[in-house]
């Protein structure tokens, strides 16, 4: 029996370590979304948000805020980042410069948030400021294009990495050309792995503060162009807490934040799921 | 009897990195016979394959000197049209490598990046592909479905029914039997035997059987050295060399 015990103590605290993340998350969520979710209604989401964050007025300017400035930063980084992972994998060898660019990646993947943002602040917002309006959507986006790029590289060249040879190889022996080969045998058979990395990376951008604190200007109003400046939700939550003590709209901000991750994270699961069994004939 | 060579090479070596795998290696492989490669694992057989049709080419830190004629011209020049020569002379892997596309998307592929893009003309090619790969008649009722669901076998004669879609004048065969079971292996080999009339092939195997049953000709090939390249029945019964000798009567493997 004591020998028994000394095992169950080791296995009940990696349980319980297990267990923690699941437990936090669920916290997290049946909190955040209990007291969010009675606050949305299509008059939170299409109405917008008032002067001074007066009561009974909604998010929708700030909804459209993130949904452009996450486009501008995946149309900007998406053929960055799958175009130099389709060069690193399929063009280049294992080599020097090919371990720097991949160093590289990790390394911008690790700058703090902030710091890009003051990178994006200096360049896009004032040294760029007549092309991009200063602070602005497209500043806001081409500053969160840093912060997608590396993770949509590093996931998409882990993705072409995984296609067999073999489909290469046979490709090149039935007299395709390399890129006619790329295109339609390694990309189609890589696709799953490389929209992952595009989502994750659009996670980060739909979730980016700090970054976007510097560069997008946080302006309420309704936007018309990529020049003007905005608020996507997450500043727009920051500034109602600690500028108006909002918790309310806060929670219901927070709330449609994590149902649209949730969401984007689901279909985009369910999607490639059906379209890996398609191309295994399942 | 007609000598005509398909494919002459000279002297070829190759090197990867500082390792010479390929040494000396002179050998016309005649046309529309089946050129068998024999010889015990790691001799050089399948990298002399590769060599003629530049598969080589997507290794790393290979060095090959030498001459390969075909149609001729030397093929390891640099400014030989790869994408050209691979249509002609067209390689079948030892693992089947169907892409994961439909049972037609696979056999049309050849015909599509090389341009033909009317479905009655692409109809048309894979049927008579699929036939002349033995292949036509367990799949014409599914040529939609995902190539994966296929047998090994199967598999391996999609490969090939893909292959003679470009319209190759050579068939490379790598081993294309090694992954299979016996019933699939003697159909492939059923299939050896039916292309040999329109097609010179070369095929590395080894199983000395195989080699006995479908080749005309045998190269044996040991450390990187051809040793002996005789008619099949010659090399099996009457082998000039020591080594050759040895390596058919089972000595060593």
């Amino acid at each position: 029996m004591a020998a028994k015990r000394s095992e169950m103590v080791p296995m009940g605290l990696l349980w319980g370590a297990g267990i923690a993340t699941l437990v936090i998350l669920i916290v997290i969520l049946a909190y955040i979304l209990s007291k969010g979710l009675p606050l949305i209604s299509w008059h939170f989401l299409t109405t917008n948000p008032g002067v001074r964050g007066q009561a009974g007025t909604g998010i929708y300017s700030t909804i459209l805020a993130t949904v452009a400035v996450t486009g501008v930063a995946l149309l900007v980084a998406a053929p960055l980042s799958v175009g130099g992972a389709i060069y690193l994998n399929e063009y280049t060898r294992e080599n020097l410069l090919r371990k720097v660019i991949r160093q590289a990646a990790e390394i911008l993947a690790g700058i703090p948030s902030i710091i890009i943002g003051l990178f994006g602040f200096l360049f896009f917002v004032i040294y760029l400021l007549p092309y991009t309006g200063g602070w602005s959507v497209l500043s806001g986006g081409l500053t969160l294009a840093f912060m997608v790029l590396p993770i949509s590289l590093r996931i998409s060249e882990e993705a072409l990495k995984a296609v067999p040879g073999e489909l290469r190889e046979g490709s090149l022996g039935l007299g395709a050309t390399k890129w006619q080969s790329i295109t339609t045998v390694v990309l189609p058979t890589a696709l799953p792995g490389i929209v992952t990395g595009l989502i994750l990376g659009m996670g980060r951008a739909i979730g980016e503060t700090a970054a976007i604190l510097l560069t997008a200007g946080g302006a309420l109003g309704v936007i018309h162009s990529l020049r003007d400046p905005a608020c996507p939700m997450t500043l727009y939550l920051y500034n109602i807490l600690t500028e108006y003590n909002d918790t309310t709209t806060a929670y219901g901000t927070a709330a449609v934040l994590i149902i649209a991750i949730l969401a984007i994270t689901f279909v985009t699961d369910w999607l490639m799921n059906s379209y890996t069994k398609k191309l295994k004939g399942l | 009897m007609n000598n005509a060579i398909e494919i002459s090479v000279k002297d070829l070596d190759l090197w990867f990195g500082k390792f010479q795998a390929l040494k000396k290696i002179s050998i016309d492989i005649p046309k529309n016979k089946v050129t068998a490669l024999i010889g015990p694992s790691g001799c050089g057989k399948s990298t002399f394959i590769k060599t003629l049709d530049r598969m080589n080419d997507l290794v790393d830190n290979v060095k090959i000197t030498g001459e390969v004629v075909y149609q001729g011209r030397n093929i390891l020049d640099s400014d030989t049209d790869v994408v050209e020569l691979r249509k002609q002379i067209g390689m079948v892997f030892q693992k089947p490598n169907p892409f994961p596309k439909s049972i037609f998307d696979n056999v049309a592929y050849g015909p599509r990046v090389h341009g033909v893009r009317k479905k009655a003309n692409l109809n048309e090619v894979v049927e008579r592909s699929l036939k002349a790969a033995a292949l036509w008649e367990e799949v014409k009722d599914r040529l939609n479905e995902s190539a994966l669901r296929l047998s090994g076998g199967q598999q391996q004669r999609l490969c090939i029914a893909r292959l003679l879609a470009v319209e190759p004048e050579v068939l490379l065969m790598d081993e294309p039997a090694s992954a299979l079971d016996p019933i699939a292996t003697s159909k492939i080999e059923d299939l050896i035997y039916e292309l040999k009339k329109d097609y010179t092939i070369v095929i590395v195997t080894h199983n000395m059987q195989q080699a006995a049953r479908v080749s005309s000709n045998t190269a044996f090939f040991y450390l990187g050295e051809l040793v002996e390249f005789a008619s099949t029945i010659d090399l099996f019964e009457r082998p000039r060399d020591k080594r050759t000798e040895d390596y058919v009567t089972g000595k060593f493997g």
